[in-house]
């Protein structure tokens, strides 16, 4: 019996034995978004012809007895920074409103490839600059736990589908915590894989140094089943790893006994909040419970993080940002001469924090102050990559929240850019050193808020992230637990 | 309070150069929004990284190469039908050198 909770193992299951034909599954899907998406705005665009064409396609290769892909008949949403042929991406920008790519992204091929159903695409901060969904150009995303706060960003409506039961999966992007955090915000799990690991040919980029494509799931094993479809090389992007791909399914399955586990706890001990400190304690304990050794780490350059990140990533973004000139695709504004067609384009297609990040990411490059910020960054960011190379001495992976806090209220900190960059400091540190990193469930608050850790590892060991987090999850996840306003 | 991190004038000149010239109040705002995410990145001042390496790739690695055959390229219509102003095969764009038609 499929349900809104299902999970993939299961979907697949029945599109294979046909209990369900994979169209019915679509229909149910769409039928929800249909209903529900009013209250969260986590889809941008639904595709709805698409969708049950490709699911039409699953169940004739099923009548046919043709070998059914790894994720047959699973609806998925993805990000709206992801090409998708012949169906809009605008990464929730003015300026690419209308834009319909040529192209699929390597991440949509691949799960078209395995038989996945893309039902449309997700909501998201305007170009991925953001921690709350509230720089979209078409309107913020709910939280499905409290329909007040923010589900996090910048992946915000994929994480929000998922969590509200509206697909059973979806795809993100993850620049400095882009799936990690809302995946806390929403109680779900989300992996930010090591950099190389995923293609990122057809990812509208951001920061290319940072950017990487992650999966998000209601279960670890869900999650653990969408990485094993989208990892590996790609010759369409130079940086893409040609490291063998583990079996991240039957990691998922795994045990944790003798896996050393990195507690940052002076880190710990300085929050603020007593719920996110007890709720990350309860989750290490959990895996100590299971077999695992706790010892104490310290990453002392931590605190440099997030001036780091917002000198490099906005540099990087600066550069990366200046196709979008109203020439080859998106929206013109016209103007008397090149430059100031360049201009009006750009001022009225851009939004605010687009618009910041692309200054401040001009100005740190420009003459006279490149090695004041962006040499000096890319110094400190050394610092951070060793101070991991440390701690992996002495552990497998280290343990942290995910964030300071459970979701906050939409509207709280938008008024303050700097104010919202300073919630991204657990995030922050594995996107600058490249390294792969989980976010799982560990909680609920007092008043019914998910809260979540993060477990990050040296380079493509996701597979003993998926064994930790789902030894976290059978002791304090949230599988069984679902929104109210969805259940 | 100390002095600003960013002078208007600097706002002005790095709008131009990012090709985002925006209103007088938006300068504003926007040399007021600049000045506190910089301010805040002064705490980097202490630190002395002179005998530090600079991290380009997070992750080092061998470039793969791959074989140097030729390829498709994308249908040359459907890349043109996304672009706002295309004129006989390619992207028109105001007149950029002055002179005669």
């Amino acid at each position: 019996m499929i349900s809104r909770w299902s999970t993939l193992e299961s979907i697949r299951s029945a599109v294979v034995s046909g209990d369900a034909t994979a169209v019915s599954i679509t229909e149910g899907a769409l039928a929800r978004i249909g209903s529900d998406d009013a209250k969260l705005n986590s889809f941008l665009f639904v595709d709805r012809e698409g969708a049950l064409a490709a699911a039409d396609a699953v169940d004739r290769a099923r009548a046919a007895g043709q070998p059914l892909g790894a994720l047959a008949g699973v609806p998925v949403a993805v990000k709206d920074n992801l090409c998708t042929h012949g169906v809009p991406t605008s990464c929730a920008s003015r300026i690419l409103e209308g834009y319909v790519p040529p192209y699929d992204a390597h991440v949509i091929e691949r799960l078209r490839a395995e038989g996945a159903v893309i039902v449309g695409k997700a909501n998201m901060d305007e170009f991925a600059m953001g921690s709350s969904n509230e720089n979209s150009a078409f309107g913020p995303v709910a939280n499905p736990w409290d329909l007040a706060r923010a589900p996090g960003g910048s992946s915000g409506g994929s994480a929000a589908a998922v969590a509200a039961g509206l697909v059973p999966a979806s795809l993100g992007s993850d620049t400095g915590g882009s799936v990690r955090q809302p995946a806390a915000f929403c109680g779900i799990t989300a992996i930010k894989p090591t950099y190389g690991r995923v293609s990122r040919y057809g990812l509208i980029a951001f920061a290319s140094s940072l950017d990487q494509v992650g999966p998000f799931g209601r279960t670890v094993d869900d999650a653990a089943r969408m990485l094993a479809v989208l990892a590996g090389h790609d010759a369409r992007d130079a940086t893409c790893a040609e490291h063998p791909v583990e079996d991240y399914v039957a990691s998922a399955r795994g045990d944790v006994r003798g896996l050393r586990v990195g507690v940052l706890r002076s880190a710990i001990a300085e929050l603020p909040d007593a719920e996110v400190r007890g709720s990350t304690l309860a989750a290490a304990a959990a895996l100590e419970a299971a077999g695992a050794t706790l010892v104490d780490v310290e990453l002392p350059s931590l605190r440099h993080a997030v001036s780091v990140y917002y000198i490099v990533a906005t540099a990087e973004a600066s550069s990366n940002l200046a196709r979008f000139d109203g020439v080859r695709y998106g929206v013109r504004r016209d103007g008397a001469s090149l430059i100031d067609m360049y201009n009006h384009t750009r001022v009225a297609g851009f939004g605010r924090e687009v618009q910041r990040r692309i200054m401040l990411g001009t100005y740190v490059l420009s003459a006279g102050y490149y090695d004041a910020f962006y040499l000096k960054a890319q110094k400190v960011r050394t610092l951070i990559r060793a101070d991991y190379d440390a701690a992996f001495a002495k552990c497998d992976l280290v343990l942290t929240p995910t964030a300071p806090t459970a979701a906050f209220k939409l509207g709280e900190k938008t008024s303050d850019p700097l104010e919202m960059y300073l919630a991204d400091v657990f995030t922050l540190p594995p996107s600058l050193a490249g390294l792969p990193s989980i976010a799982t469930p560990s909680g609920l608050t007092a008043t019914g808020l998910p809260l979540g850790v993060q477990l990050t590892a040296a380079p493509f060991a996701e597979a003993t992230l998926l064994r930790a987090a789902s030894a976290i999850e059978r002791a304090v996840g949230l599988t069984e637990k679902h929104p109210a306003a969805f259940a | 309070m100390s002095e600003s991190k960013i002078t208007l004038e600097q706002v002005r000149r790095v709008a131009s150069l990012a090709r985002l010239t925006m209103s007088d109040d938006d300068m504003i705002r926007m040399q007021s929004d600049m000045d506190a995410i910089l301010g805040y990145m002064a705490e980097l001042d202490g630190l002395d990284v002179s005998n530090v390496e600079p991290t380009f790739h997070a992750v080092p690695m061998a470039l793969p190469l791959r074989p140097d055959i030729v390829q498709k390229s994308l249908p040359r219509d459907e890349v043109l039908a996304q672009a706002p102003c295309p004129e006989s095969d390619g992207f028109a764009v105001p007149k950029v050198l002055e002179g005669g038609e």
